[in-house]
């Protein structure tokens, strides 16, 4: 009898790993290999005059923007970000030129020599500055729904008006593995650039500008990759640049990667968020209407933060039908490090200040948030917020049902209630959360931009080969894809030759993000092994292409922001109990249950794995990592001054999982990458708040903003 | 960086006698890549504090990044590429598989070293003595929790061995 394709394997690439022989970027072994070294602007904002470079010692070069052979702006979405400025500096830590040469050491001591003269202008480095300069700072902004107007009517006639706001910091993705990209340039063959990153296609196409090529002499690989989650998605365009430049100028290989704290400081972060609520309740206590204005630090450029705004809006009222909502929202330009991707990409944002907002009503009106959230899911059948619709069923109800009974949720309320009653210096809370995530390039990106193809390959040895763009980051993609090729075609999934992405190979299937992976390509891998198993010719060398068919139900519509944002949606619940230690603000996490629809598991342990992963980067986004800026520059630049969560901080997660096929996923599977971040922070923040007995509207809720409101009480 | 002296520092390297040209101040980690070509033991931070630069020194585990070379003169170091070799990484390889507990595998040869020091020490550990174990070592990926279900697995299955 065959196994079902959810039962787990060993990973394909387990062994090399764990015995130190999978090689990372800095680990190549590159014959004739030069280092690179940034040289960076010290202020947030200003027009450089001059910059002088000490004598070279040979062997080293200077990188500038008069080397760039194309136009000097890393492709992304728009053309504001430059590779080096040479003119108008942004942000302190904008790179301005790179030394290259053989030993490191040199290279720092030429870069204190640099002597730069640059005239400072006013910059604009916080984001309420930014929110209040609105006319001028704007870099993108959306609206839908019902105008202010028509909402400012509701808000006259309700019984009650609840007006607050929501404030998320900046995340760190703080991969393991720092950022590293190396380029060799050849006349003949033209520039070959490998490196740690998501997308080889969008580095592809900074590539071919940046050094004014045609596609077929630019090459990209990438290899073995420590972990992503998002940092690694547009940054690499600008570093890939810098080698790609520096190779050719020195007629070296260059390889570019930073140490933690260089990482930490100037790479690209999660946005910071500052939400505005404003909702109007009947005499009942239901909600009639809410307005909600989002504002998002985009920083310097303006990168990809068009999409995580989009997707902070798609998400702004989380899982709830909210009958009249009217929704602005703002990418806000500041001087500082230009923020970007990071798992969830604006939705972490927007699902944490809606479930703060929802607990803080219940909690106002003397409802227990759960039955409070309860009463606003959405089901099968329901609009999205953008006038979508969710197609597909919701278990959402079963599943808050199933966890409640389990839990002996209310028991445990009454439970906590009683002991924080007699015990004063520690409490006892329980938070839980509703989410979703959207999977798939938001809006009409599968369909109008990235219109993903796949390739099957099979050797006249009969060999099959995976030839597709998107990339292992650790979430166990050479083994998931494997499995479903190998599922279809009878064999075992070993047999399955999915080597690194390479773009001199593999079509453009799009980019490893939107938690579209094992959905979109995934499938189209699927159907590509169906055919090429129908087509079989057992030694004769065969290919099989799928492009992406786009199954339009409700159109997107981007200029109204109206219509289905995604083709499916994954749901979760996460439910968090902690115990807060009132002298110190110390929060302990005491207990972590997450139930998740991702359709069907391609893997459960690799699911399990993204599921512990993603719950405790979502737990420690809610109330331990904490990254500020002050006058445009990020005061943590090492791990244990940023705090991720370590060993000791984290406890087991209960997790199950509810069977809801897609007939458009693989198997029936959905995306999940992204979702088990998103309901980490409100679960715990709510936890914290149900010990305490007090709101908070800020994440992380440090052990600081504890004993700040403890003591101010 | 290349000792001007001409002295060369001695030490014992994965079992077998080794001299670096090395200056007594560089970093083990360092030596260790670019000297002797061995990649396993990575950099994630460069001051101590994420252990993907994990090495076993006279039996202890260190981090190789704040490590210098002279103070292994004499002494025994010991990389994942060395310690791959044993019965006790082939049960914790195999565990760290069951377990599911390797993603990006960044952190995974630091971790396994940490694994085993942990065992040395407590052949039968708690759950809170594993965590505490593993407290030097930053995973990113998996939460821990299924890293630290591998060592719970080891310590069964390697009952005697540790």
């Amino acid at each position: 009898m065959k196994r079902d394709i959810s039962c787990p394997v060993k990973k394909v690439d387990h062994d090399d790993k764990s015995c130190g022989k999978a090689t990372y970027t800095a680990d190549l072994d590159i014959e004739g290999l030069l280092y690179g070294r940034l040289y960076r602007s010290p202020v947030a904002s200003g027009t450089v005059q001059s910059v002088v470079i000490p004598e070279l010692p040979e062997s080293y070069y200077c990188i500038t923007a008069d080397d760039i052979p194309g136009e000097n702006i890393v492709k992304i979405i728009k053309d504001d970000q430059p590779i080096f400025a040479d003119k108008e500096v942004n942000y302190i830590g904008e790179p301005i030129l790179m030394v290259v040469g053989p030993d490191r050491k040199v290279l720092g001591d030429i870069i204190d020599k640099i002597d730069l003269t640059i005239d400072e202008k006013p910059a604009c480095l916080t984001l309420q500055d930014a929110i209040l300069n609105r006319e001028k700072q704007t870099l993108v902004s959306y609206k839908f729904g019902i105008t202010r107007n028509t909402f400012d009517d509701f808000e006259n006639k309700a019984a009650q008006v609840i007006e607050e706001t929501f404030e998320s910091g900046l995340q760190e993705q703080l991969y393991l593995e720092p950022q590293a990209m190396v380029a060799t340039y050849d006349e003949a063959e033209g520039v070959t650039v490998r490196g740690s990153m998501q997308c080889p296609y969008y580095v592809k196409n900074a590539i071919e500008s940046t050094m004014a090529e045609t596609p077929d002499r630019v090459r990209i690989i990438q290899e073995t990759t420590g972990g992503a989650f998002g940092g690694k998605e547009d940054f690499p365009s600008m570093m890939g640049s810098h080698v790609a430049v520096a190779a050719k100028v020195s007629g070296h290989p260059v390889l570019l990667t930073f140490d933690r704290s260089e990482d930490m400081l100037y790479t690209t972060k999660r946005h910071p968020a500052y939400i505005e609520y404003k909702t109007c309740l009947d005499k009942d206590g239901m909600i009639e209407a809410m307005a909600i204005t989002i504002y998002l630090d985009g920083g310097a450029n303006e990168g990809l933060s068009s999409v995580v705004l989009q997707r902070a809006l798609i998400n702004c009222i989380g899982v709830y039908r909210i009958a009249n909502i009217s929704v602005e929202g703002y990418v806000l330009k500041t001087n500082n490090v230009p923020n970007g991707a990071f798992r969830g990409f604006g939705a972490p944002q927007g699902i944490a200040g809606i479930e703060s907002h929802f607990t803080h009503i219940a909690r106002r009106l003397g409802i227990d948030p759960v039955d409070f959230k309860k009463r606003y899911l959405v089901t099968e059948g329901d609009p999205t917020a953008t006038a979508g619709c969710f197609h597909e069923p919701v278990l959402m109800d079963t599943m808050l049902d199933d966890l409640l009974k389990d839990k002996g949720y209310y028991e445990l309320k009454e439970k906590f209630k009683s002991f924080n009653s007699t015990s004063s210096r520690y409490k006892k809370g329980i938070g839980t959360s509703l989410f979703l995530h959207g999977c798939g390039f938001t809006g009409s990106g599968e369909r109008d931009h990235i219109k993903a193809v796949a390739l099957l390959e099979k050797s006249a040895d009969d060999v099959v080969s995976i030839r597709i763009a998107n990339v292992d980051m650790g979430q166990g993609l050479f083994t998931t894809m494997s499995k479903i090729v190998a599922e279809v075609l009878d064999v075992d999934y070993r047999r399955i030759n999915f080597p690194f992405p390479d773009t001199k190979y593999a079509p453009n299937s799009g980019p490893t993000v939107a938690s579209r992976t094992v959905m979109i390509v995934g499938r189209l891998l699927e159907r590509a092994a169906k055919r090429l198993k129908d087509e079989w010719v057992s030694g004769k060398a065969q290919q099989v292409e799928e492009h992406y068919v786009h199954i339009d139900q409700i159109p997107w519509d981007e200029e109204k922001f109206t219509g289905d944002a995604y083709p499916a949606y994954s749901w979760g619940i996460n439910m968090v109990e902690v115990s807060v230690d009132t002298v110190s603000g110390m929060v302990s996490l005491e207990s972590i249950d997450g139930l998740f629809d991702i359709g069907k598991a391609i893997d459960e342990t690799i699911i399990k794995g993204q599921i512990d992963g993603g719950v405790i980067q979502g737990i420690g986004y809610g109330y331990l990592e904490n990254m500020k800026t002050i006058d445009g520059r990020i005061l943590q630049k090492s791990i244990s001054d940023y705090g991720p969560p370590g060993a000791m901080d984290t406890v087991e997660i209960k997790s199950r999982l509810y069977d809801n096929p897609y007939a458009n996923g693989p198997f029936g599977a959905k995306g999940a990458g992204e979702l088990t971040l998103i309901g980490g922070a409100p679960a715990v923040k709510e936890a914290i708040e149900d010990a305490l007995d007090l709101d908070f509207y800020e994440i992380p809720v440090t052990p600081e903003k504890i004993i700040e409101r403890l003591y101010a009480k | 960086m290349k000792n001007e002296t001409g002295a060369m520092i001695e030490f014992k390297l994965n079992g077998r006698w080794v001299k670096s040209c090395g200056v007594p101040e560089a970093r083990l980690l360092d030596i260790l890549r670019d000297e002797f070509s061995l990649s396993g033991p990575k950099e994630g931070c460069g001051e101590g504090e994420c252990g993907a630069c994990s090495v076993f020194v006279n039996g202890r585990l260190v981090a190789s990044c704040i490590v210098p070379l002279i103070s292994v003169s004499g002494g025994e170091v010991m990389t994942i590429e060395g310690f791959s070799q044993t019965e006790h990484y082939r049960i914790l390889e195999q565990c760290f598989d069951e377990a599911g507990a390797v993603q990006c595998g960044f952190c995974t040869p630091g971790m396994i070293l940490a694994s085993h020091a942990l065992l040395c020490e407590r052949p039968d550990p708690t759950d809170e003595q594993i965590r505490e174990g593993l407290s030097g070592n930053l995973c990113r990926c998996t939460g821990y929790n299924m890293i630290v279900d591998a060592v719970r697995m080891a310590a069964q299955k390697g009952k005697g061995l540790w």
